[in-house]
């Protein structure tokens, strides 16, 4: 971002609240848009679709969801697993009972049923905080995997457990290659991104950080700690839920419980801790930092010329992970929105240093 | 300025006979008194008297075991927080409590947060209503920040301000609901004599332009008895004085809570 701001002044408050006043800002976001919907279906191969850029793109919209819930509004969790199992078989059983049903509206209503869920088990949060509210996620977590495992009417029966999606069907038309979900992702995707963005930046944005920073002056000034709590809840489980759904439905098309277990919601905080909490941008880099990483270190052996085995390779991996993971969280604990700000904000005055 | 041709209208909050304990420890012991509209009233006494608590039994941070508040006609026997903002209600405090993460503006903007009206949905897609509500609350900070010569650092998260100007936002924030009591816990704490004079300023000038009554708790002698109009004193959690300064001055049971009795 090697330019300024100089000039472009502002003569009302609805352009200074733009989401992106400055204009550089503005091409630089269309020219980003441009590329990912215009350019990259035809560059990319059909493996980067279906390895990376797709789980990327869903992930990220679970980890806004997170992030609005743990980065904005300071309530720790560590269910997400579990909301995103409801938003998957809230889908499933919407498109297998009502087969009628347009998928798009199947998909909202998935986020709806995780939001409910969501809402009942954030209830705790108006009375515990910081890590009993982590056990109290926790255990949330746990009763919805029991209940998917064992309850046979969610997976309509199937003895296995495992349960297969409906091809997805949208007014009509099939989506079934890679780029074809690719694009419907990334049109969801784009679109959730917007709302968490206003939102966030709006009132209700503001009560959910007041009730973070202190929750005490938050209630005398008049934010009510139910409404904004049980909003940050509400919210953030419709995410997580509706990616929840895309996961199991454009990802996975079959699937059994275990895909969304204790480790999912890990892997999930840990993107939003790496990408920054407060930030969408954040939970953007976040999820492309844990997704792709794996894969790079998987093949560097490979381009380095090393030959070894798998299973060396799979156990480097993990160790490799974890400590830049580590490394991450001293050099930069605000993550890595908080490095590209940093990183902006000196480009802004280069060459000069102050 | 003391009382000089100043016009107070009626009174608008009342406390009566609290009485306040933690466990064993009393904090405030039947207290009474009243504040009148567009005054600037002071709550003086040495440090753990309760001076503190009894703001936070007016804004229903805290719940007395006995006494009644009345507000603006309205008596009863706690307040709630968001109760006591929705009515007017409005205040800073003592060891900062402002919302670090977020800016200045942000911040401001959070103290209006009452008086949004439009739903989720709408704010969600930032349309309509949900906008022009965001931008008129913006219009109505601004002027505050003008008003508070804060200008330079309204995107500026509150964490990296220096501390006076950090008590200018808390003030900013409490000002930014339009309140009708504005209740002070130590506005000018740990302040040197030039940043002190501009709280001052501005304390005098919301209560002479926006006509909102002040209830204010200092420890600098001077401030206290140059801005008030009528001081309570409080000591061990009793009130052991309450009049004008001059009458304050020259109570005997001040005197001696402040200074000492001779054994």
């Amino acid at each position: 971002m090697i330019y300024r701001e100089t000039g472009q002044y502002k003569t009302s408050y609805e352009s200074d609240q733009q989401l992106f006043p400055i204009l550089q800002d503005k091409a630089f976001i269309l020219i980003v848009l441009a590329f990912v919907f215009g350019a990259v279906p035809f560059l990319a191969s059909e493996y980067l679709f279906r390895a990376i850029l797709i789980p990327f793109l869903i992930l990220a919209l679970a980890a806004i969801g997170l992030n609005i819930l743990v980065g904005f509004c300071g309530q720790v969790s560590l269910g997400t697993g579990g909301f995103m199992a409801v938003g998957a078989y809230a889908a499933y059983n919407l498109a297998i009972r009502l087969p009628d049903l347009n998928l798009l509206v199947v998909f909202l209503l998935a986020g709806a049923a995780a939001t409910v869920v969501g809402v009942l088990f954030g209830l705790p949060s108006l009375r515990i905080k910081g890590f009993y509210l982590a056990v109290a996620t926790l255990a949330a977590q746990f009763f919805l995997d029991w209940a998917f495992a064992r309850i046979g009417w969610f997976t309509n029966y199937a003895p296995s457990g495992s349960v297969t999606a409906p091809a997805i069907r949208i007014f009509g038309y099939t989506f079934a290659s890679p780029v074809e979900k690719y694009l419907l992702v990334l049109a969801i995707v784009c679109i959730f991104a917007l709302v968490a963005r206003n939102l966030t930046r709006g009132a209700i944005g503001r009560s959910w950080m007041a009730m973070r920073d202190m929750d005490v002056a938050a209630e005398v000034i008049g934010i009510r700690p139910l409404y904004a709590k049980v909003t940050a809840f509400a919210v953030s489980s419709f995410f997580v839920g509706l990616a929840g759904a895309l996961w199991a439905f454009v990802y996975l098309g079959a699937w059994e419980p275990l895909a969304f277990d204790v480790n999912r919601s890990f892997q999930l905080l840990f993107m939003v801790i790496i990408g920054g909490l407060g930030s969408i941008l954040g939970s953007f880099l976040g999820a492309a930092f844990i997704v792709i990483l794996p894969l790079m270190l998987n093949q560097m052996p490979g381009w380095l010329g090393m030959e070894l085995s798998t299973a060396l390779i799979s156990h480097i991996e993990v160790m490799v992970f974890g400590t830049l993971i580590i490394f991450f969280l001293i050099v930069e604990p605000h993550g890595l929105a908080r490095l590209w700000a940093i990183g902006k904000e000196k480009l802004r005055l280069w060459p000069f240093p102050h | 300025m003391t009382g000089k041709g100043r016009q107070f209208g009626e009174v608008i909050l009342k406390v009566e006979n609290i009485s306040l304990a933690f466990g064993g420890v009393k904090a405030l012991t039947d207290i009474s008194f009243d504040v009148r509209e567009h005054e600037i009233r002071a709550i003086i006494g040495p440090n753990g008297a309760g001076k503190s608590s009894m703001l936070n039994v007016i804004n229903g941070v805290y719940h007395p075991q006995h006494g009644r508040v009345t507000y603006r006609g309205e008596t009863r026997h706690a307040m709630e927080p968001h109760h006591a903002a929705a009515m007017g209600i409005a205040r800073t405090f003592q060891s900062l409590a402002l919302f670090k993460g977020m800016s200045v503006l942000d911040n401001l903007l959070a103290g209006r947060n009452l008086m949004i009206r439009s739903n989720i949905f709408l704010q969600a897609l930032r349309v309509g209503p949900a906008l022009r509500e965001e931008v008129h609350h913006r219009k109505r900070v601004e002027e505050i920040i003008d008003f508070l010569e804060i200008q330079h650092v309204r995107k500026t998260p509150v964490g990296r301000l220096p501390y006076g100007l950090q008590k200018r936002v808390d003030l900013g924030r409490a000002l930014a609901a339009e309140p009708k009591v504005l209740l002070l816990d130590e506005p000018m704490a740990g302040m040197n004599v030039e940043e002190k004079q501009d709280m001052c300023r501005f304390i005098l000038d919301v209560n002479d332009e926006f006509g909102t009554t002040i209830v204010l708790i200092e420890h600098d002698m001077g401030v206290v008895m140059d801005l008030s109009d009528r001081v309570a004193v409080l000591d061990y959690g009793k009130l052991i004085g309450d009049g004008t300064p001059d009458e304050v001055r020259s109570n005997q049971a001040v005197i001696d809570a402040y200074l000492g009795v001779k054994h």
